[in-house]
C-alpha cells in the first residue's frame, strides 16, 4: 500500500487491527517522508531507532489482540515535552544539549498505549510566538502556499512544527501545547484539527512550563475523530501535577454521534472584530448555518469582557513565564556562557540568559518581571487577574443560560508570510491570539476545525468552545461541523 | 489547665550618653519541619548526607517538574499553630518569592506571603525570676529552604549542595513584643521547647534546624506603650534586621551591640537606615548586608503550580486531639500536683523526656524528693558524663527504688548517694544492692545508744565543752556516724546525743 503516511489515525488503527498494515510499515513510510521534508523544518530531532523499536513492539501487541487505539500510531512530539534520553530543548538555545532523565506524563501515556515516536517537532522558543519564527532551530514552514505564489508561509505557532508535520503527512498526528492558542491557531493555518482540553484534563508534568495556569497539551490531527482518539490517551489524572483533576476520562470517540439536534450554539457578538476580513465573516456565517442545518439552535450571546482578554493574557502569561524561566540560569543544565576574567555569578546569569534566550523570550521575561514588580503589581498583575475572573464569569453565565458550545473564528486571517511581521509592532503578532486566549484564561476546552479556503487558497478554521470537562460533547459538535464543511483539500507538495 | 500568672518583666534600658533608651525586638524564627520528606518532593531530609544525594528532579528544578505538597508538613504546621494557641487558616495559598541564587535552583522560593496557614497566636516567655512576657505571634507560614553554597573549598569555584533545597520550614513571625536581649533568647528557647514537645521541629540550632532573623529598634521610654495602645509603628524607631542567627548567646550579644549602635547614631543626631545586617561574632559588631534601596524586589505572586490549600476543621480538630500536654500546662500541673517550686517545675519540664522521666520517678512517691534527686543527683551526674536523659544508665524504676529506700528510712541520705553511684555505674536493683552490701541504715536504737555511750565515755573533755555549748553536739553525731560506718539513722543519733549530753 502506498502513501501510508497519509492515513488518518483512525484508518491506520483499523487497518492495523485488520492486519492490512503493520506499525513498522506505517512508521517506515513516515520516516521516509520526514527524510524528504527537511525544507519544512518541522522535525528538529529525529528518533528513527526508537520509532522502529516501538513499532515492532506495537505490532506484537496488535497481533496479540486487544491493543489500545493508539497502538502503533507514528507521532511527532512537540519539543516542549521532555522525552527521556532524547533532546528536549523547547526550541531554545538555553537548553542546548539537554536530554532529560524523565518522560513527560503525556508522552508516557502515549508510549504506554503503544504509540511510536518519530522525533521532536519545531515550535516557537518556550512556546512564545504565533509564527514559529522565534525557534532556535529556525522556523518551520507551512506546507500550504498561496495560489500561484511560492512565498514561504508560517505554519503558525507556537506548535508550528506539529501543524506543519501533520498537514504535510509526515506523521499521523502530533502533540501540541496551547497557552493562548498555540494548538488552535497553527491547526487553523494548516488545515488540520487541534483541541485544547479543559485546564487540568491533561498532566503538565514533564512539559516545559511557559505559563503554568494556562498551559495545556492536546492533540493535533487530521480529523476530529483522530483528535478524539488521541486526546483520550493523553488525558489522565496525575498525582505529580497538583492542577491535574481526578475525573474519569470518557470515551471521546464514542461521543461522535453526529447528532447535535437541540444543542444550543452561541454566537458571541464581541468576536466580530473591527476590520475583520469579509472572508472570515463569511466562513463564520457558513459554519453557523451548517450547525443550524444539523439541528442546533443558534443563539446570539454576549461575552462582554472579551476585549480585555488579550491585554490580560499578555500580563498574566509573561508574569508566570518570567518566574518559570528563572531556572534557566546556566548553573545545572543547558547553555552556560563562557566567562571573562573577574566575572562573578551575576555576570554568569546575565551572559548566559542573554545568549540563551531569543528576543521574544527576553521581551516576555522583561514584561513579566515588570508587571510583578513592586509598585506595578496591583496595576497590572492583580488587575489582569480580576479581568480573568470576569472573563471566566462571562462564559459561566452563557453556559448557565443553556448554551452548549460557542462558535467563533479561529484566527483573524489565514497564514501570513514568514518574515512579514518581522518589523511589525509585537502587539500585531499578539493579535493572532485574539480569538483563542479567552479559552485559556477561562480554562475551557476549545477546538479548531478547518472549514474552508480563502481566496488565496489557504485554509481557514472555525473554533468551537465547550463547557468545562465536556470535551466529548465539544468534539461531537466539531465532528458535525467537519462533516458538513467537508474540507478535503491538501497542500500541493512542493517540498 | 491551671493558669500560671506572672508579672511582665521590666524592659531592658540602655543608658546612652544623653538619655535612656528602650529596646523593641521582633523575631522571625525559621524552624525546620520534622518530616522525612521535603515540602514539595519525596526526597529525604536526613541531615549530614553526601552532598547532592537527597535531590529530586523538582528540587534541582529540572524543566517541566512540578511541586506536590507533602501533606505531613501541612499537618506539622497545623500542629505547631495549635500548640501556639493560634488561629488555623482553613484556606491558605503558596506564593513564589523570586530571586536568583545558585542554591535556589527554581529561581524562586515557594512561600506563603499573602495567605499563611497559621494566624495569630502567643507564647508565654518566663524569665525565671517570677516574671514572664506574653509574646504575640503574628503568623506562621510554610516555605522551602534553600540549598547551601560553599565558597571556601576552592579558590576559583563555588560549590552548591542541594540536599537542603526544598526542605520544609515554618517561619514563625512574632510581633515586636520582645523588650531585651534576654527576652529574645528566652523567647527562642520557649519556642524551641514547645516545638520539641509537639515533635514538629527538632530544635537543633547547630545543624540549622532553628534560625532566627532579629528585628531591633530603639525608642525613648514611653514610646512603646503608645505603640501598644495604638499598634501604630510610627511611635517606634526604625528597625534593622539581623539575619540568620543560630546561637542564643550570639543573639543576645548581637541585639545589645546593634541597639548601642543605633543609640549612638540617634544621639549624634543621625537617622537609622532600615536595612539588613549581619552579626560578626569575632568582632562583636553588626555589618550592613544590604540597604532598603538594594533590597530585592521579590515579585511575589501566587504559585500557579499549586492550588490554594484548603483544609477541613474536622482534620484540624483531629490533630488537636492528638496534641501532647504542652510545657505551660505540664509545669502548672507539676507545681500543683507535686508541690514543686516554679524553678524545679521549669527545669523538669524544659525537655519532655526529662518531664516524663520525672513523672515516672515521682509516681506514688514524694514529689519534692523525686524532683531533688532527678535535678541534683541524676542531671548533675549525667552532665558530668555529657549524657542526656535518654541515655541515662539509671532508669526511673531504679531511681524510684532509691527514693523508696530513703523514705522508708532503710538508708540514710548519705548512703543513698553512694547507692546511686553504684546503680549508675554498675546497674542493679537498689534494694538488692543495699541488702547484699549491708548498706542498710541502723535504726536499732539499742545499737546506736551503745555507740553513743562509748563515744561519750571516751571523750569526757568534749562532753564538758558540749554541755557549755550545745552546738558542739554535732561533733558527737559525726563520731557516731563514723563508728557505725554511716549506717546509723542520723535522726536517731541526733536525738540520742542530745539526750545523753543533757543527762
Amino acid at each position: 500500500m502506498s502513501d501510508l503516511n497519509k492515513l488518518t489515525l483512525a484508518d491506520a488503527r483499523d487497518k492495523m487491527r485488520a492486519g492490512e498494515v503493520t506499525s513498522v510499515e506505517l512508521t517506515e513510510a513516515c520516516l521516509s517522508e520526514i527524510e524528504g521534508a527537511s525544507a519544512l523544518g518541522a522535525f528538529v530531532h529525529n528518533t528513527p531507532e526508537i520509532a522502529l523499536e516501538q513499532a515492532k513492539a506495537a505490532d506484537v501487541r496488535i497481533q496479540a489482540g486487544n491493543a489500545p487505539d493508539m497502538c502503533g500510531i507514528p507521532l511527532g512530539i512537540k519539543d516542549l515535552f521532555c522525552t527521556k534520553g532524547v533532546a528536549s530543548q523547547a526550541a531554545s538555545a538555553i537548553l542546548e544539549g539537554f536530554k532529560p532523565e524523565y518522560e513527560s506524563t503525556v508522552t508516557q501515556n502515549l508510549w504506554d498505549a503503544g504509540s511510536v515516536m518519530l522525533g521532536k517537532l519545531n515550535m516557537d522558543e518556550f512556546a512564545m510566538g504565533s509564527s514559529n519564527e522565534t525557534s532556535t532551530y529556525g522556523n518551520a514552514v507551512n506546507p500550504w502556499r498561496r495560489t500561484g505564489d511560492d512565498t514561504a508561509l508560517t505554519p503558525g505557532g507556537s506548535s508550528g512544527g506539529s501543524a506543519s508535520a501533520v498537514a504535510a503527512d509526515l506523521c499521523l498526528a502530533a502533540t501540541g501545547t496551547d497557552t493562548g492558542g498555540s494548538i488552535r491557531q497553527p491547526a487553523a493555518f494548516t488545515g488540520i484539527t487541534g483541541i485544547k482540553p479543559t485546564y487540568g484534563r491533561v498532566s503538565r508534568w514533564g512539559v516545559v512550563a511557559f505559563a503554568s495556569s494556562l498551559d495545556q497539551a492536546g492533540p493535533m490531527t487530521k480529523t476530529v475523530r483522530d483528535s478524539a482518539i488521541m486526546l483520550e490517551t493523553m488525558c489522565s489524572h496525575d498525582a505529580k501535577d497538583s492542577t491535574s483533576v481526578d475525573f474519569a476520562v470518557p470515551n471521546f470517540e464514542a461521543a461522535l454521534t453526529g447528532d447535535i439536534r437541540g444543542k444550543k450554539i452561541g454566537i458571541p457578538k464581541e468576536y466580530h472584530m473591527d476590520g475583520m476580513p469579509a472572508e472570515i465573516e463569511k466562513l463564520w456565517a457558513d459554519g453557523t448555518a451548517m450547525l443550524k442545518d444539523a439541528g442546533a439552535e443558534i443563539v446570539d450571546i454576549s461575552l462582554p469582557h472579551t476585549k480585555y482578554a488579550l491585554p490580560a493574557y499578555y500580563v498574566i502569561a509573561p508574569a508566570e513565564a518570567s518566574s518559570n524561566l528563572a531556572r534557566y540560569d546556566g548553573v545545572r543544565y543547558g547553555h552556560r556562557a563562557s566567562l571573562g576574567k573577574g566575572d562573578g555569578i551575576t555576570e554568569m546569569y546575565e551572559k548566559t540568559r542573554a545568549e540563551g534566550f531569543g528576543p521574544e523570550v527576553q521581551r516576555r521575561v522583561m514584561i513579566g518581571t515588570y508587571v510583578l514588580s513592586a509598585g506595578f503589581y496591583d496595576a497590572y498583575y492583580n488587575r489582569a487577574r480580576r479581568v480573568r475572573t470576569l472573563i471566566k464569569k462571562d462564559f459561566e453565565d452563557v453556559f448557565a443560560a443553556g448554551v452548549d458550545a460557542i462558535l467563533t473564528p479561529a484566527t483573524p486571517s489565514s497564514a501570513f508570510g514568514l518574515g512579514e511581521m518581522k518589523d511589525a509592532d509585537p502587539v500585531k503578532m499578539y493579535l493572532n491570539d485574539v480569538f483563542t486566549v479567552t479559552v485559556n484564561l477561562a480554562g475551557l476546552p476549545g477546538i479548531t476545525v478547518p472549514t474552508g479556503l480563502d481566496a488565496q487558497g489557504l485554509p481557514l478554521g472555525l473554533q468551537l468552545i465547550g463547557r468545562p470537562w465536556e470535551e466529548g460533547d465539544l468534539l461531537n459538535s466539531a465532528y458535525v461541523l467537519e462533516q458538513a464543511a467537508g474540507f478535503a483539500s491538501k497542500p500541493a507538495k512542493w517540498w | 489547665m491551671l493558669d500560671l500568672s506572672y508579672d511582665a518583666p521590666t524592659p531592658k534600658t540602655i543608658a546612652g550618653a544623653k538619655d535612656d533608651w528602650e529596646l523593641v525586638i521582633g523575631m522571625e524564627v525559621h524552624a525546620q519541619v520534622s518530616s522525612n520528606a521535603k515540602l514539595f518532593s519525596g526526597a529525604s531530609t536526613k541531615f549530614g548526607a553526601e552532598p547532592n544525594s537527597h535531590v529530586a528532579f523538582v528540587d534541582s528544578a529540572m524543566p517541566g517538574m512540578l511541586p506536590v505538597i507533602n501533606e505531613f508538613c501541612i499537618e506539622q504546621a497545623v500542629r505547631t499553630g495549635l500548640g501556639l494557641k493560634a488561629e488555623i487558616n482553613l484556606k491558605s495559598a503558596f506564593d513564589r518569592k523570586n530571586y536568583f541564587y545558585p542554591d535556589l535552583p527554581q529561581g524562586y522560593q515557594i512561600s506563603q506571603l499573602y495567605h499563611p496557614i497559621v494566624g495569630e497566636g502567643e507564647v508565654l516567655v518566663e524569665m525565671g525570676d517570677g516574671t514572664a512576657r506574653n509574646v504575640r505571634v503574628e503568623r506562621i507560614h510554610l516555605e522551602q529552604d534553600a540549598g547551601k553554597s560553599i565558597h571556601d573549598m576552592d579558590p576559583n569555584m563555588s560549590f552548591v549542595d542541594l540536599n537542603r533545597t526544598g526542605v520544609a520550614l515554618m517561619e514563625i513571625v512574632s510581633r515586636p513584643d520582645i523588650r531585651g536581649p534576654e527576652e529574645a533568647a528566652a523567647y527562642l528557647g520557649k519556642l524551641r521547647q514547645i516545638l520539641r514537645y509537639l515533635g514538629t521541629c527538632d530544635g537543633n540550632m547547630q545543624n540549622g534546624s532553628m534560625r532566627a532573623d532579629v528585628n531591633v529598634s530603639v525608642c525613648r521610654p514611653g514610646q512603646y506603650e503608645k505603640y501598644q495602645a495604638t499598634q501604630d509603628f510610627g511611635h517606634l524607631g526604625t528597625r534593622c534586621e539581623i539575619k540568620n542567627m543560630n546561637s542564643m548567646r550570639f543573639i543576645q550579644m548581637a541585639i545589645d551591640v546593634e541597639a548601642r549602635r543605633q543609640i549612638a547614631i540617634l544621639e549624634d543626631g543621625g537617622e537609622i537606615v532600615q536595612e539588613t545586617r549581619l552579626y560578626d561574632a569575632d568582632k562583636n559588631e553588626t555589618r550592613s548586608m544590604r540597604s532598603k534601596e538594594e533590597a530585592h524586589d521579590y515579585r511575589y505572586f501566587p504559585d500557579p503550580d499549586l492550588l490554594p490549600l484548603e483544609i477541613e476543621q474536622g482534620w484540624v480538630d483531629d490533630i488537636g486531639a492528638t496534641l501532647p500536654e504542652l510545657p505551660d500546662a505540664k509545669k502548672a500541673r507539676f507545681i500543683n500536683d507535686f508541690k514543686l517550686s516554679d524553678y524545679d517545675a521549669s527545669v523538669l519540664t524544659a525537655e519532655v523526656e526529662n518531664a516524663n522521666y520525672f513523672e515516672a520517678v515521682a509516681k506514688g512517691r514524694d514529689g519534692k524528693m523525686s524532683a531533688n534527686w532527678v535535678i541534683n543527683e541524676l542531671f548533675g551526674r549525667l552532665k558530668k558524663d555529657e549524657k542526656t536523659i535518654t541515655d541515662s544508665p539509671v532508669n526511673p524504676t531504679q531511681l524510684g527504688g532509691i527514693i523508696e529506700l530513703i523514705s522508708s528510712d532503710a538508708i540514710s541520705g548519705k548512703i543513698a548517694k553512694d547507692l546511686f553511684e553504684i546503680v549508675y555505674t554498675e546497674g542493679g536493683d537498689p534494694a538488692e544492692i543495699v541488702e547484699a552490701r549491708g548498706m542498710k541504715q541502723v535504726t536499732d536504737t539499742g545499737a546506736i545508744e551503745a555507740a553513743v555511750d562509748q563515744i561519750i565515755a571516751d571523750n569526757p573533755a568534749q562532753v564538758e565543752k558540749a554541755k557549755q555549748n550545745p552546738k558542739l553536739a554535732g561533733w558527737f553525731v559525726g563520731q557516731v556516724m563514723k563508728a557505725t560506718g554511716g549506717k546509723a539513722n542520723p535522726k536517731a543519733v541526733n536525738e540520742l546525743v542530745a539526750k545523753k549530753l543533757a543527762d
